[in-house]
């Protein structure tokens, strides 16, 4: 058992109780126990003077890839589990796209054992919930055993790396999920309008001589979506939303109470295309970064709450793996230990997000759509927080990352904003610097 | 290499013509007029490349350009060694930036580079200190090919300012389009591109150039023709149906050329499909210039060895009859 924890002076923000003001914070046995003016706490209690600091609801993560089983050069459990409490995330949902991918019980319960086992050893990072495929192998055709998932941890099903193509299979999971109350995560794209390509389509795409991806790639398979859960009644939850027609379609399929809900990155709110000149490997992901009218777009559906989730898509590689040609080097950046930082830089400094808001949208509302058990301070809730400095400056360095990877567009941004304590059920798991 | 304040300079790389102004490009097309001479010598050698290594890393499969280039390299007198893909520690899963770095562990100077890849050449040139000359990279850029056609235009018509290009055929996955395009536009000319529409790229506007749908359009409205071939994997692609249907809608026949202006001329970039998107009474005719365009090609590939290794261009006719 770990010993009382209270937190001091702090700016407490905690949009699940409308709560925005210097307040204590008593941790006990793991969870919130109390938050008021003047807490004396118990005499064996750590204290820490957290004045000027924001305390928050650790922040969630439904998207990062930590490539172990399969690809441990990238990121494995231990160390994807640092990196995110290193970016103030208490909880992840570990995408099931490894080598054997998480389509059987045996490979969810090994995510999720990994995490707890390096927890147990005082090597611990954020928790990780394993997400279970969708379909056998990731293959796209035949359903795994989801109830056997859900019992080994998994918390929602996805084919996330490939998309779910198949809408007959779309409809069935869509269906079946409503047993076990979980989600269905979908890479909304058209892997045949995509035609092998490898960033936006549109002008600088062909300047550059680059195979084009259409913005109707992601938008035919959001609609499509949308009208099936519809349909079936079912949670489809649409991942790194990155056109403006997905936008519009989602706003639409909410207003008419379709459960469909979206996440966006904050690569994808803080870049356009044009990060991709020079032939920069480091800002080829999929989807791809869009255009500016876009990026304003998702900006706006992350204002409206249109798009009401920030998640990262952390896709470690290794640095050879992306130091090649454009065409042969792979998708997908690392987030985690960026994320709050461009976002407060993106959002909140620019005058678009309250800091409240932005922590509904990186907490409470991920774990309020996707039924996580977190994203409040509200006592009796677990002690999962987030102590950060919202105003300090600082340069990304990737090599201070706690990653294994290092492959980010946003090397030597100055941003503001920086974590300095992530706490998991009560135990400091991260400290960082004034 | 001296900076002489100009701005003429070339920097270490040829990579494109997007990033050279259009002094440079001119530069480079007078800089080659002298050396046209060398080819028609009896003795087709001169010693300004002397005791230069380069190396022909051919990455892709070319017989024109690889052997123009040659030509250029061996007329100077420079040493070349030709790689390619195939035979090549590449094949044993060596990476392009290992590749070059093993290259540059043996001293050498230049790396003339054809890559299926787009950034290829850009990627070879930020890694290593020689200088890295662009053969063609993926659908990006063929900065010679645009400038011995640029070379050409020229020769015909004495300036390029104020022609009308229009460039016809499979735009979409074409380097030798985008090339010709920023070279002809920094140069004054007006561009068209014209083809399927399911071969034109998208936002092909935005670089200046007006589209055209129906082919006869672009024969009336043009001082230049530029045809490029069709590449038959296109087909399978299904970009366009047939051979037969793209020579019926978009081939370049006689009976299509008798709207154009009486000095129109036709430029291909080789090699050709005779009868797909050329009819050989148009490749063979009075109007087509392909043969000169080779001719040029290697003129034009000594200018950028030469001013790449330093060279002035205003001693490049004295260059090359002094024996250095």
């Amino acid at each position: 058992m770990t010993r009382p924890l209270l937190l001091t002076g702090g700016r407490v923000i905690d949009p699940s109780t409308n709560t925005d003001a210097e307040l204590d914070l008593l941790v006990v046995d793991e969870r919130v126990m109390a938050v008021e003016q003047g807490i004396s706490g118990p005499d064996d209690a750590v204290r820490i003077s957290v004045e000027g600091l924001v305390v928050a609801p650790g922040l969630i993560d439904v998207h990062v890839h930590f490539r172990e089983p399969g690809g441990e050069h990238k990121e494995t459990i231990r160390t994807g589990a640092k990196a995110a409490a290193a970016g103030g995330f208490t909880t992840v949902w570990a995408m099931p796209n490894t080598d054997p991918p998480l389509d059987d019980p045996a490979a969810v319960g090994y995510v999720r054992e990994e995490a707890r086992r390096w927890a147990r050893k005082g090597e611990g990072g954020a928790r990780v919930s394993p997400v279970g495929a969708a379909s056998k192998g990731l293959a796209g055709e035949q359903m795994t055993e989801i109830g056997g998932l859900v019992e080994a941890g998994a918390v929602a099903v996805t084919d996330d790396g490939y998309p779910i193509a198949d809408p007959l299979l779309m409809r069935r999971l869509l269906e079946y999920t409503q047993r076990f109350d979980i989600p269905v995560l979908q890479h909304a794209e058209d892997m045949a309008l995509t035609a092998a390509g490898v960033m936006n389509e549109g002008a600088v795409a062909t300047e550059l001589g680059l195979r084009g991806i259409p913005n109707v790639s992601e938008a035919a398979v959001v609609a499509r979506d949308m009208f099936l859960a519809e349909l079936t009644g079912g949670h489809v939850h649409i991942q790194h939303i990155s056109t403006r027609e997905a936008v519009g379609l989602i706003a639409r399929g909410r207003e008419r109470g379709v459960r469909i809900t979206a996440e966006v990155t904050p690569h994808h709110i803080a870049l356009t295309e044009e990060a991709v000149r020079g032939y920069r490997t480091e800002a080829k992901m999929n989807p791809p970064l869009r255009t500016e009218q876009d990026r304003l777009a998702i900006r706006q559906g992350l204002i409206d709450g249109v798009i009401g989730i920030i998640a990262t898509d952390h896709a470690p590689h290794h640095y050879e793996e992306k130091e090649r040609e454009f065409d042969d080097a792979p998708f997908g950046i690392v987030g985690l230990e960026t994320a709050l930082s461009v976002c407060v830089t993106e959002l909140v400094s620019t005058g678009d997000l309250t800091l409240s808001q932005l922590i509904d949208r990186m907490s409470c509302a991920p774990a309020r759509t996707m039924g996580i058990d977190g994203g409040t301070l509200q006592p009796g809730s677990p002690a999962d927080i987030v102590v950060f400095d919202p105003d300090v400056k600082w340069s990304v360095d990737p090599g201070q990352f706690h990653s294994k990877s290092q492959n980010t567009p946003f090397v030597g941004k100055e941003v503001r904003g920086r974590v300095r304590w992530t706490i998991v059920a009560g135990e400091i798991r991260y400290e960082g610097e004034a | 290499m001296t900076d002489n304040g100009e701005g003429l300079r070339l920097g270490k790389d040829l990579v494109g013509l997007k990033d050279l102004s259009r002094e440079q490009i001119l530069g480079i097309l007078d800089t080659a007029e002298p050396f046209k001479e060398i080819s028609e010598r009896p003795i087709k050698k001169v010693p300004i490349l002397r005791g230069q290594t380069i190396v022909n890393l051919f990455m892709e499969p070319s017989t024109r350009t690889r052997i123009s280039f040659e030509f250029a390299e061996k007329r100077l007198s420079a040493d070349t060694v030709n790689i390619s893909s195939s035979g090549s520690s590449v094949q044993k899963g060596e990476s392009l930036v290992d590749t070059a770095r093993n290259l540059e562990a043996m001293r050498i100077h230049m790396v003339v580079v054809r890559h299926g890849s787009s950034g290829a050449a850009r990627f070879l040139a930020d890694r290593i200190p020689s200088n890295v000359i662009n053969a063609g990279d993926g659908q990006h850029a063929h900065p010679t090919q645009a400038l011995l056609d640029l070379l050409t235009i020229r020769d015909r018509f004495g300036d390029i300012e104020g022609r009308r290009v229009c460039i016809v055929g499979d735009i979409q996955h074409s380097r030798v389009a985008r090339s010709n395009i920023w070279g002809l536009l920094k140069c004054g000319a007006e561009v068209a591109v014209c083809g399927p529409k399911t071969l034109i790229p998208a936002g092909i506007e935005d670089l200046g150039v007006q589209v055209f749908g129906r082919v006869e359009e672009g024969i009336e409205w043009c001082d230049v023709l530029y045809v490029l071939r069709l590449q038959l994997e296109r087909m399978q692609g299904g970009y366009v149906p047939s051979l037969r249907e793209y020579n019926r809608v978009f081939g370049i026949s006689s009976s299509r050329l008798q709207q154009a202006a009486s000095d129109m001329i036709v430029l291909h970039p080789g090699p050709i499909n005779r009868g797909v998107e050329i009819d050989s009474a148009v490749a063979n005719g009075p109007r087509s210039v392909i043969l000169p365009q080779v001719t040029n090609g290697v003129a034009v590939r000594m200018a950028v060895l030469y001013l790449l290794a330093g060279g002035q261009p205003e001693f490049a006719e004295s260059a090359k009859g002094e024996d250095k």
